[in-house]
């Protein structure tokens, strides 16, 4: 369907939406008209021409989580037709564009599932527990002072590059929401590298890496089965070599410190 | 010992013991295939084998009590992985469809590993407890291939070995933090070749038995 200038295109879609009122409220999909839908709009921009008529009407407007909508903060997210921020690779929601799909398609919309992330509402979700994992080691303890010279300490430039592929990380909960066991195993590993790779974390590695894992496991994480979907869902396309790097840390701090 | 216990709880600990007790049954298959190939060699040859593996002796005893030692970890530490991986979705997906991450090999780790073990109690119960006064254990392999029944299940079996191993053959490193550009796309390979060895090398003889004896 297009428009008089004849370049817009504008689409129509069936939304099938996870609806709940709360916490422990019962939730269900419910259906939604998106009509007149620019192609060039965000998926997140799609949702809000639908919230405006919900709310026209009188309705709910659907909650979701969203902030920079430029792709690097880590706060949009949704399972959009089974895929965690849709169908398009190494994309955020709010950078996955209408254009990706047709006119007349049904998209259903989840929240992100996992028992460590508790839902609060329609398709917005507590990743506090990512929080609590960075609280437990995620840091590079540094005395107040002043400012290091650039460059006093000496990095390699593919450790320098390793350790930014890892920092790239923006803890949206993709890699949890497509794992098929709800392992956050991709998002600490992230952390765990980007630190451990750089002098100025090495320090504290051992003490890090046990304190993390440990954390995980207390906010009920699965585990990680080497199934690569959080690899292939990243918006930021982190990969499982970080993982097989946390557990080479895991294994050295385990045998080779005083660290329990 | 507390440390030892610490780690092994964890989450990473567990799939570490699951990695090193998968990596010695790998050992094991190849070790059994080698074996069982001798049967390729006639009923002399095979029977002669077998007489010289049990001239082992109290050897033979460790490594077995070993294999039990490290089946009854992998077993009970799957079984504790799955049920935990289970409980961390209690709200399932509407929809879900791949990202292209999974293989069939991955996503039926659990049931192929089940499947596995129920094939590993008749297995040890037809041929280990067999009684082998009466029978020599080519004649007793024969009586068992030779029933359509049996050596059809042994062929399936042996498929769903070879997807178990798919995943696991390179899965085992990648847990044990061996994974590099250099070398884990070579590992990907060797994983799905060994599958296929496991699949073609045991699945084999049940057919040899019933085409070529």
């Amino acid at each position: 369907m297009s428009t008089g200038d004849g370049m817009e295109k504008k689409i129509n879609l069936t939304l099938k939406v996870w609806r709940q009122k709360g916490p422990d409220k019962k939730g269900k999909i419910e259906t939604y008209r998106a009509e007149d839908i620019s192609t060039d709009m965000s998926f997140l921009e799609m949702i809000d021409v639908v919230n405006e008529k919900l709310v026209l009407e009188g309705g709910d407007p659907i909650s979701f989580d969203h902030d920079c909508r430029e792709g690097i903060c880590g706060m949009c997210g949704a399972v959009v037709n089974g895929r965690a921020h849709g169908p398009s690779k190494g994309t955020t929601l709010c950078q996955l564009h209408m254009r990706h799909f047709s006119d007349g398609d049904t998209v259903v919309i989840e929240p992100f599932r996992s028992r460590a992330f508790k839902l609060v509402k329609d398709l917005v979700v507590d990743r506090s527990a990512f929080d609590k994992i960075i609280q437990a080691g995620g840091y590079v303890s540094v005395n107040t002072g002043g400012v290091p010279d650039a460059n006093a300490i000496p990095i390699p430039q593919e450790k320098a590059d390793l350790a930014m592929d890892a920092a790239q990380c923006i803890g949206c909960g993709a890699c949890v929401a497509s794992c098929p066991n709800a392992s956050a195993m991709l998002f600490v590993s992230a952390k765990v590298s980007q630190l451990a790779l750089l002098p100025q974390g090495r320090a504290e590695a051992p003490t890090r890496v046990i304190n993390m894992v440990k954390e995980m496991d207390n906010q009920l994480f699965g585990n990680c089965s080497n199934e690569r979907e959080c690899e292939a869902e990243c918006p930021k396309s982190i990969s499982i070599v970080n993982i097989a790097r946390l557990n080479r840390e895991f294994i050295k701090a385990g045998l080779l410190s005083n660290e329990k | 010992m507390n440390w030892v216990t610490t780690f092994f709880s964890t989450s990473v600990g567990k799939k570490i013991l699951m990695s090193i007790t998968g990596m010695s049954f790998i050992g094991f298959l190849v070790v059994h295939l080698i074996g069982n190939l001798t049967i390729y060699g006639g009923k002399d040859y095979f029977d002669s084998y077998v007489d010289h593996l049990h001239s082992l002796g109290p050897v033979l005893h460790v490594f077995e009590i070993g294999l039990l030692t490290f089946a009854l970890i992998h077993v009970l530490t799957g079984a504790v992985l799955t049920f935990q991986n289970f409980l961390s979705r209690p709200v399932r997906y509407q929809m879900n469809r791949n990202a292209g991450g999974r293989t069939l090999g991955s996503a039926t780790m659990p049931y192929t590993g089940a499947i596995l073990l129920i094939f590993l109690v008749f297995h040890v119960l037809h041929f280990h407890f067999a009684d082998h006064t009466v029978k020599t254990t080519f004649e007793i392999v024969t009586g068992y291939f030779v029933n359509p029944f049996y050596a059809g299940a042994y062929v399936c079996v042996m498929i769903v070995a070879a997807f178990h191993v798919s995943h696991g053959f390179w899965s085992a490193f990648q847990t044990l933090g061996i994974n590099h550009g250099k070398y884990t796309p070579m590992l990907k390979i060797l994983s799905l070749l060994f599958a296929c060895i496991v699949a073609a090398g045991f699945g084999f003889l049940p057919i040899y038995f019933n085409m070529f004896i």
